[in-house]
C-alpha cells in the first residue's frame, strides 16, 4: 500500500454501532505503541467503551498514559472549549466563569457545527503539535463522522470574520491531507453494516478527507473446503450419524447442526463480503487496504479481547 | 416465557416503541411485529421508521424516502404466500421535512415562518439540533397517533447514542425554550442593553466567532421563542402519550455484553420511569444445545482423537463417509466448530442470566441462518417472536 496505514498520524476510526469499533480502535493504538510511536487514543462518545477495551478505570480529557507509549483521553467539548480559549485565544481559564461556560456549552449545543469544531479541532491540534507520532479517534458511528469532518469547511462558511474562522484553515490542510489524516471504516460481514459501510464511503469522498483501510471484523473462517463438505453431507445422514454417535458414545447430533449453521452462517455472511469488495472496487481514487478480522468466538470484551484483535491486525497488515 | 407478552402487545396496545443499542435488529424487530399484527391478527398498523436497510425497504413497498405512509400492496403479501387480514403502512422518518411542518404549524405568522425557514442557522441545524432526530421522532408518533387512523403503531426508533436519549428529547426540547439560560443569552440582543453578567461572554464571543454570527444565533433563537408555547404545549403532550398505558415498549437486543448491558439499563430507566415495558427481545441467539452437556463432551472427544474415531466409524460401517484421513479433518473441526460456538453460547447464557427482567417477558430470536429481507422473512421472524 501506498501509505502505511499508521505512518498516517491521525486515524478517525468509525463504523455502524454494534460491529466492533472500539475494539478496532484501541487494537490499532496497541499495534501503534508496538511499532514505537508515541500513540494517543481518544473516545468520542464518552460511553466508557474504550476503557472497557484495555480494562482501565473511566477516562478523562487530560489524556492519561496507560502503558509506556499509550495515552488515551475522552472528549469532552466543554473542556476543548476551555483549552481553547486559553492556549489559542490566551483567554483566562474559564473555570472562574462558571455561568459563561455553561451558556458556551449550550450555545455550543444548539448551533451547528461547534461541538464538532471543538472536536475535530482538539485531535487535529494534538496532531499539528506533533505531542504524538499518532491520533487514533474511537470516532462517532458512521452516521455522525460526516458532520464531525465538514464541521471545518461548514465553519469556515458559516462565520464571515473572526479567530474561529481563521483556525479553520490549518485544520481544512490537515485533514485534506491523505499522508497525515485517513478515516478506517470498521464494518460487520452482515447486510446493514456492508451498506453503511459503502455509503460512507462514498460520502467521505465529498469531505475531502481519505479513506485509510476497511477493517472487516467477526469473518467467521472457512469450516469445510468442498471434499469435506461432501464428507460432512453424508456423515450428517440418519444412518451415518447413528453409526457416529455409537463410536463416539456420545449424542453428535448437537454437533452436527451446530455444523449445519456455522456453514450457512459463513455462507450468509460471504455474500456480504463479496459486495462489499465489489462496492469499494466502484470507488474511484488509489484502492485502500481491506483488512479482516476473524470472529474470535469470545464476547468478551476487555483487554485480551483487543490483544487478539490487535494480533489478527498485525498479521494482516504485515 | 415468551410470545404471550409479544401477543398481548400487539393485540391491546396502540403503540409499540421499538428500542436498543445500534446494530441489534430493532429495524427488523420493529418491521416483524407490525407485519405479523397485520397480517395474523387483523389490524390496521403501521410501521414508522428510521433508515431501513434498502432491501427491507424494498420489501415493504418504500422505494421513496419521505415522510409519507405508504400501504404494502396485496401483492407483496402475495408473493410471499400470505392474505393478510389487516392492513400494512410504513413510513419513514424524514426530519428535515419534519422539522419544516413542525415550523409552519408553530409559528405565530407568516412572516415568522419564512424568516425561520430561511434562518442560515436552521437550514443548518435540523439535522443537529438538540437531538433533533429523537424528538421528531416522537413528534412524529403523536401526530399519527392522534390522526386515530391505525390501530397499532410500532415505532422504530433512531440510533442514538444512548437508547434513552430519545425518551427525554420532549422534556428537553422543553426545557430548552423554557431555559433562563436561553433568555439571558438573548437578553442583550433584545434590549441592546449589555447587562455587566453577560458582558464578557460577549466580548469572548464576539473575538472568536464574529458578531454576525452572532446575531445570525440570536436571530434564531428568537424566532423560535415565538414558537415556545406551541412546542413546549407540544412536548408535554408526546410525553404524557408515551406515558398513557396504550403505549408500550419492546426493548431488543442481542447477548453480547454492550447492547445487553445498555438494554438492562434501559429496563431500569422504563421503571423508573413508570413507562410500560412490553417484552424484551433477545435476538440472534445460538441455540441452547450448544451449552448440552453430552454433546460438548462429544465435540472434545471429535477434537482429541479423530484418526481414531475415523478409523472406528471406518469399521463400523461399509460404506464410509470418505477416506479416513478426510473423515478424521471433518471430525475434528466439527468438535473444534462445536467448542467455538459453545464458548459464545455460554457467555450469551451468563448474560441472559444478568439481564434482571420477569421471564414472561423474554421473548428469544433464534440466530437465523439467513438476513430477513422480505415480507416472508418479516413474517417468519414476526412469528418466531409470539412463540
Amino acid at each position: 500500500m501506498a501509505i502505511g496505514l499508521l505512518d498516517r498520524r491521525l486515524l478517525f476510526v468509525t463504523g455502524k454501532g454494534g460491529v466492533g469499533k472500539t475494539t478496532v480502535a484501541a487494537a490499532l493504538a496497541l499495534l501503534a505503541v508496538g511499532e514505537g510511536r508515541r500513540t494517543l487514543v481518544c473516545e468520542l462518545d464518552a460511553k466508557g467503551d474504550l476503557a472497557g477495551a484495555y480494562e482501565v478505570g473511566p477516562l478523562a480529557f487530560e489524556a492519561r498514559q496507560l502503558q509506556p507509549g499509550l495515552f488515551a483521553m475522552a472528549m469532552d467539548t466543554e473542556a476543548s472549549l476551555r483549552e481553547y480559549l486559553a492556549v489559542q485565544l490566551k483567554m483566562p481559564r474559564l473555570s472562574r466563569l462558571g455561568a459563561m461556560a455553561r451558556t458556551f456549552d449550550f450555545l455550543a449545543n444548539a448551533a451547528p457545527g461547534i461541538k464538532e469544531i471543538l472536536t475535530v479541532g482538539k485531535l487535529a491540534w494534538e496532531t499539528r503539535e506533533r505531542h504524538y507520532d499518532v491520533v487514533i479517534v474511537d470516532a462517532a458511528a458512521s452516521g455522525h463522522i460526516i458532520g464531525q469532518l465538514r464541521a471545518p469547511q461548514a465553519i469556515n462558511e458559516l462565520l464571515s470574520v473572526g479567530l474561529v474562522r481563521e483556525q479553520t484553515g490549518w485544520m481544512l490542510q490537515l485533514l485534506g491531507d491523505a499522508a497525515v489524516t485517513g478515516v478506517v471504516v470498521v464494518a460487520a460481514p452482515e447486510e446493514m453494516p456492508v451498506t453503511e459501510t459503502l455509503e460512507l464511503v462514498e460520502e467521505l469522498a465529498t469531505t475531502g478527507v481519505d479513506l485509510a483501510a476497511v477493517v472487516v471484523n467477526r469473518v467467521l473462517p472457512e469450516l469445510f473446503g468442498r471434499s469435506e463438505e461432501e464428507v460432512f453431507d453424508r456423515l450428517a445422514e440418519p444412518e451415518a450419524a447413528a453409526a457416529l454417535a455409537e463410536v463416539v458414545g456420545r449424542p453428535v447430533a448437537p454437533v452436527l447442526e451446530a455444523a449445519r449453521l456455522a456453514v450457512r452462517l459463513r455462507r450468509t455472511r460471504a455474500a456480504h463480503l463479496v459486495r462489499l469488495r465489489e462496492g469499494l472496487n466502484q470507488r474511484s481514487g488509489p484502492p485502500r487496504p481491506v483488512v479482516y478480522v476473524p470472529e474470535l468466538f469470545s464476547r468478551s470484551h476487555g483487554r485480551r479481547a483487543t490483544n487478539q484483535v490487535a494480533e489478527a491486525l498485525a498479521a494482516e497488515l504485515s | 416465557m415468551t410470545g404471550a407478552a409479544v401477543e398481548q402487545l400487539l393485540a391491546a396496545k396502540e403503540i409499540v416503541v421499538v428500542c436498543g443499542a445500534g446494530g441489534v435488529g430493532k429495524t427488523t424487530t420493529a418491521a416483524a411485529l407490525a407485519t405479523v399484527a397485520a397480517a395474523d391478527l387483523g389490524a390496521k398498523v403501521l410501521v414508522l421508521t428510521v433508515d431501513p436497510a434498502r432491501r427491507l425497504a424494498a420489501a415493504m413497498g418504500l422505494h421513496a424516502l419521505g415522510n409519507a405512509e405508504t400501504r404494502v400492496g396485496a401483492e407483496a403479501f402475495a408473493d410471499a404466500g400470505l392474505e393478510p387480514r389487516g392492513e400494512l403502512w410504513a413510513a419513514m422518518l424524514d426530519t428535515k421535512q419534519s422539522w419544516d411542518e413542525l415550523v409552519r404549524r408553530h409559528a405565530p405568522d407568516a412572516a415568522t415562518r419564512d424568516a425561520i425557514l430561511a434562518n442560515p442557522l436552521y437550514r443548518n441545524v435540523t439535522g443537529k439540533f438538540v437531538h433533533s432526530h429523537d424528538y421528531i421522532a416522537m413528534e412524529r408518533l403523536y401526530e399519527l397517533h392522534s390522526s386515530g387512523v391505525y390501530d397499532l403503531i410500532v415505532v422504530d426508533t433512531p440510533p442514538t447514542g444512548h437508547a434513552i436519549d430519545f425518551l427525554e428529547a420532549p422534556e428537553r426540547m422543553a426545557d430548552f425554550f423554557s431555559s433562563r439560560l436561553l433568555r439571558w443569552l438573548l437578553v442583550p440582543y433584545r434590549s441592546r442593553l449589555v447587562n455587566a453578567a453577560s458582558r464578557p461572554f460577549y466580548q469572548i464571543a464576539d473575538r472568536a466567532l464574529g458578531s454576525a454570527f452572532l446575531t445570525d444565533v440570536a436571530e434564531f433563537f428568537i424566532l423560535f421563542q415565538s414558537m415556545y408555547e406551541g412546542f413546549v404545549a407540544r412536548a408535554r403532550a408526546v410525553e404524557r402519550v408515551l406515558e398513557d398505558r396504550r403505549t408500550s415498549f419492546v426493548v431488543v437486543t442481542t447477548l453480547e455484553a454492550a447492547p445487553a448491558h445498555e438494554a438492562g439499563r434501559f429496563v431500569e430507566v422504563l421503571a423508573a420511569k413508570r413507562l410500560h415495558l412490553g417484552a424484551v427481545v433477545l435476538n440472534r441467539v445460538l441455540p441452547s444445545e450448544l451449552l448440552d452437556g453430552g454433546a460438548t463432551q462429544a465435540a472434545r472427544e471429535l477434537r482429541a482423537r479423530p484418526d481414531q474415531l475415523a478409523q472406528a466409524l471406518a469399521s463400523a460401517r461399509p460404506d464410509a463417509p470418505g477416506p479416513p484421513a478426510l473423515v478424521a479433518r471433518v471430525l475434528q473441526e466439527l468438535g473444534e466448530s462445536f467448542l467455538n460456538f459453545a464458548v459464545v453460547a455460554k457467555r450469551e447464557a451468563e448474560l441472559r442470566a444478568e439481564l434482571a427482567v420477569d421471564p414472561a417477558l423474554v421473548a428469544t430470536v433464534p440466530a437465523l441462518d439467513t438476513d430477513v429481507y422480505d415480507l416472508a422473512g418479516l413474517v417468519r421472524l414476526g412469528q418466531a417472536l409470539r412463540r
